[in-house]
């Protein structure tokens, strides 16, 4: 494995970092977390389920937006400005750009997550002054959220690669919302009690990256213990989409003509 | 001319995605497996309150309408493998759904037997009652939901009283059918009989396309023609008894002693039976559901 | 054995146009050219003649329709081949949000300089370029003129055996381009081979042990600067301003543009001097004396008036 993507990764987490709109959004995060405060303040006795509802669907929601919207420029704004041009008469493969790119957004994710995390820590001190044991089950749900993250900017990246960033937004937010909605879409084909249909929903089913496996929101709100087995596997399925994301763009960029 | 490296990497894909969707696919069998048992009933609703999601729907409420219906109707699905299920979430959809989009006829109708149905469903007319109330309230043009309503009075409720008041109030409809004054005239003249619903369940086959309410009216139909066959063959072993000092053993000795011709058999063919104490009832391996197996399941 | 710096052998681009139905354009027609290690090698003509298409090829940024190329006996496809080189792209862009020392250190990454290595040559090379005063300086922030030092700058870094430079000189002043030219003599002086493409005439004179002149994706030849295009005047211009009441003299008229009170007027080099007596004793104004070259416009202008005619000695690609 070459240091290539590191060095691509860290420039793209620089650019990240030095982007306003960031900040605007990390402020956004915290405020709605701190919202919850007030609002689980009028809510007699659901303080804690109220602030971590609102707390990690605000981590969710936050990341969420970022991954799309700085993923679906992260190939395209280099083709488009030709950033690309310099970068790529260097000893820099194809692939290892993508890579690189990939890990430098799950760095900035990953330290976004972390600053929205201490917010929302911050707020559950503020309420009840102290941790209990069940608490653990917010940080997996943190992590959980994380594994979302990096599957939605694998796939941003991927439609990057290939289109303007307005219809990779349209396309990775359709993804998502079918992925959230992949049970569904599989209920539905066996419910409908015709082989051919249930064969196709089963398959999307399959195909389609299986966001509920990460939702845990609701469990850690009510203190539920989340198995360790399902902490392994969904890391597993996580790495596995991902991987499969990252070979399919490498093999569609490293064919592409710059423009 | 294509890149070598380009084509090594395109080789790779090619067989790398196929393999790793397998695996995949294979890890998703393992998680499903993991979180399924249990896992239905614990569904989560985050707000159960409709005006809420109607707020938040940012004026696409009849949209989200249909996506709740479609969710209640997948949630029933999903609720019918499950044994000892209590339905918990499915009384809150059908309510977001309605309060959404207060004319989505379909939710009242169907929501109704969904929450109303002994075996396939809630085994709770009251709130299907509460439902189709509101629909007749949202919708008082519709008569189907105020026979809907009738209905439920009448055959779940036993409240023959409403019932015939809401069946004449859907017989005021203009639209409304001929068979619902006669319905309501029935209903307050003789209450809960073989004949009326009879009447109801024919009405009920013949006013809708929808193939499981026939087949629900059917099943209905034989059922009732089962108690009426019951209720004779239970006079004629009286009758028997009378003669011949001991109730009939099975319909062979009524016909052998020319009470009757032939033996007599329930709507699906199979003959009906006698206990000791004289008393006729179906044949075990029947497929026509019992009053008993329709009206008041065992709380299981 | 030493093979050449740059060896290009039938190199062809087809770009599809059009949205709906895709029909392909060639912008690089057979192109087959030898550089050879340590030449100054100028790639000219007009815009959209396929010069930055050819560059891109080489740099592997696009792929060619057919035909293949190789660097220092290395394949374009190897990406071993890119520590060899350094490259200037057309109106360069790079990321606005970094400093002109951060762009450069993450250039120098790339190639695996270690920090204090990376420190030293930025410094120097910043310096070479002029920029030295504006290293801690975002990029948004740079004039064009300043990103076209940047990017000779991370061109030349890692100090490539080839240099391939996309139109230097544009977007720098006078003195600009002086330094441009300075820099890309003393990289000759150091052994390395520079190709530069360029639409302007006089650059390629001043510079290149060799030219290649390119028109509509063909080669037209390839050769010696002053074979290629004869640099002599074709005359002079003079602007002048005439006093009150004082009419054009009368042998001017003719071929005198007006405007207002201003003439100018073309004149051979010979009828310089004369001429300039003559508009004085009329008591007019000289603005200005200039000389005339031809442009490489009038060159390919010419060369498409005279297809396939070989002239000048040029060696013209048969085709």
């Amino acid at each position: 494995m070459s240091a290539m993507p590191g060095v691509v990764a860290i420039n793209t987490f620089r650019e990240a970092v030095r982007d306003r709109v960031l900040y605007n959004l990390i402020f956004f995060a915290l405020l709605m977390i701190g919202a919850a405060i007030l609002v689980g303040q009028i809510s007699v006795g659901i303080e804690r389920i109220v602030i971590i509802n609102l707390g990690l669907s605000a981590i969710s929601l936050f990341g969420l937006v970022m991954a799309i919207f700085i993923g679906v420029g992260l190939v395209y704004k280099e083709m488009e400005r030709r950033t690309l041009y310099s970068l790529l008469s260097k000893p820099v493969k194809r692939w290892e750009f993508i890579v690189g790119k990939y890990a430098g957004l799950l760095l900035t994710l990953a330290v976004n997550t972390a600053f929205m995390t201490l917010g929302l820590v911050a707020a559950l001190l503020y309420v009840s002054h102290h941790f209990q044991r069940s608490d653990g089950s917010i940080f997996i749900a943190i992590y959980f959220i994380l594994l979302e993250l990096a599957l939605v900017t694998a796939f941003a990246l991927f439609f990057s690669c290939f289109s303007s960033p307005m219809l990779s937004t349209l396309f990775t937010i359709g993804f998502y919302i079918a992925g959230v909605f992949a049970n569904d879409i599989r209920n539905f084909g066996e419910l409908a009690h015709k082989p051919a249909l249930g064969a196709v929903t089963r398959g999307l089913y399959y195909i389609l990256p299986n966001f509920h496996n990460f939702n845990s929101i609701a469990a850690a709100a009510h203190g539920d213990a989340i198995p360790l087995s399902l902490v392994g596997q969904n890391t597993l399925y996580a790495v596995l989409y991902v991987a499969v994301t990252l070979l399919a763009s490498s093999a569609v960029f490293s064919g592409r003509n710059l423009k | 001319m294509i890149p070598r490296s380009h084509k090594r990497l395109v080789r790779v894909a090619i067989v790398g995605v196929p393999v790793l969707f397998a695996a995949i696919a294979i890890l998703q069998m393992r998680i499903d497996a993991q979180t399924r048992a249990g896992a239905q009933e614990q569904q989560e609703l985050m707000l159960r309150s409709g005006a809420m999601v109607k707020k938040m729907s940012l004026g696409y409420e009849s949209l989200l309408a249909d996506i709740y219906w479609t969710r209640a109707v997948q949630y029933w699905g999903a609720q019918l493998g499950v044994p000892h299920s209590h339905y918990g979430l499915l009384w809150p959809l059908l309510d977001i759904t309605t309060t959404l989009d207060p004319h989505l006829i379909v939710a009242y109708r169907f929501g109704a037997i969904f929450l109303s149905e002994p075996n396939a469903g809630a085994r709770r007319p009251d709130l299907a009652v509460e439902l189709v109330k509101r629909g007749v309230q949202a919708n008082p043009d519709d008569w189907h939901l105020k026979s809907d309503l009738g209905f439920l009075y009448y055959w779940y409720l036993h409240d023959y009283k409403d019932a015939a008041a809401t069946y004449f109030a859907a017989s005021k409809d203009p639209q409304g059918p001929s068979w619902l004054a006669f319905m309501a005239a029935r209903i307050s003249d003789t209450g809960g009989s073989i004949d009326t619903s009879r009447m109801i369940w024919t009405q009920i086959y013949n006013s809708t396309d929808n193939a499981t309410t026939r087949k629900k009216a059917v099943e209905h139909l034989a059922e009732l023609q089962a108690t009426e066959d019951e209720h004779h063959l239970n006079a004629l072993a009286e009758q028997y008894r009378r003669h011949f000092g001991h109730y009939p053993s099975s319909t062979r000795d009524l016909r052998d002693a020319g009470m009757i011709r032939g033996i007599p058999r329930d709507p699906a063919g199979f003959p009906y039976e006698f206990n000791t104490e004289g008393k006729s009832h179906l044949d075990p391996n029947s497929p026509i559901p019992t009053l008993d197996d329709l009206d008041n399941p065992k709380k299981q | 054995m030493t093979s050449p710096a740059i060896e290009i052998s039938g190199l062809t681009k087809d770009y599809p146009v059009g949205f709906w139905r895709k029909r392909m354009r060639r912008s690089l027609d057979n192109l087959t050219l030898q550089v050879e290690e340590g030449e100054i090698f100028g790639f000219l003509g007009p815009n959209g003649a396929g010069k930055t298409t050819t560059l891109k090829l080489l740099m592997g940024l696009i792929y060619p329709t057919s035909g293949t190329a190789r660097v220092r006996g290395r394949s374009i496809d190897d990406v071993a081949m890119h520590r060899e080189i350094g490259y200037l792209p057309e109106q360069p862009y790079f990321y606005d949000y970094l400093t002109a020392r951060e762009l450069l250190d993450y250039f120098a990454r790339i190639f695996g300089f270690s920090a204090k290595e990376r420190g030293e040559r930025i410094a120097r090379f910043l310096e070479r370029v002029g920029l030295a005063d504006a290293a801690g300086i975002q990029l948004r922030k740079f004039s064009k003129g300043m990103l076209q030092r940047v990017g000779i700058a991370q061109a030349i870094l890692h100090d490539p055996r080839i240099v391939f430079l996309d139109e230097p000189m544009s977007g720098l002043d006078p003195l600009g381009r002086r330094e441009v030219r300075d820099i890309i003599l003393d990289l000759k002086r150091e052994g390395r081979t520079v190709f530069f493409s360029t639409h302007i005439l006089s650059d390629a004179e001043m510079l290149c042990d060799r030219v290649a002149v390119l028109l509509n994706g063909k080669l037209q030849g390839v050769g010696a600067p002053g074979d290629i295009v004869s640099m002599e005047l074709h005359g002079m211009e003079i602007l002048f301003e005439l006093g009150d009441g004082q009419a054009l003299p009368r042998r001017f008229a003719d071929r005198a543009t007006v405007t207002g009170r201003r003439c100018r007027i073309e004149v051979p080099e010979a009828e310089l001097y004369p001429v300039i007596e003559e508009l004085r004793r009329c008591e007019a104004r000289i603005l200005s004396v200039s000389a005339l070259r031809p442009t490489l416009e009038d060159y390919f202008f010419g060369l498409v008036g005279r297809e396939k005619t070989a002239s000048h000695g040029v060696e013209v690609n048969a085709r």
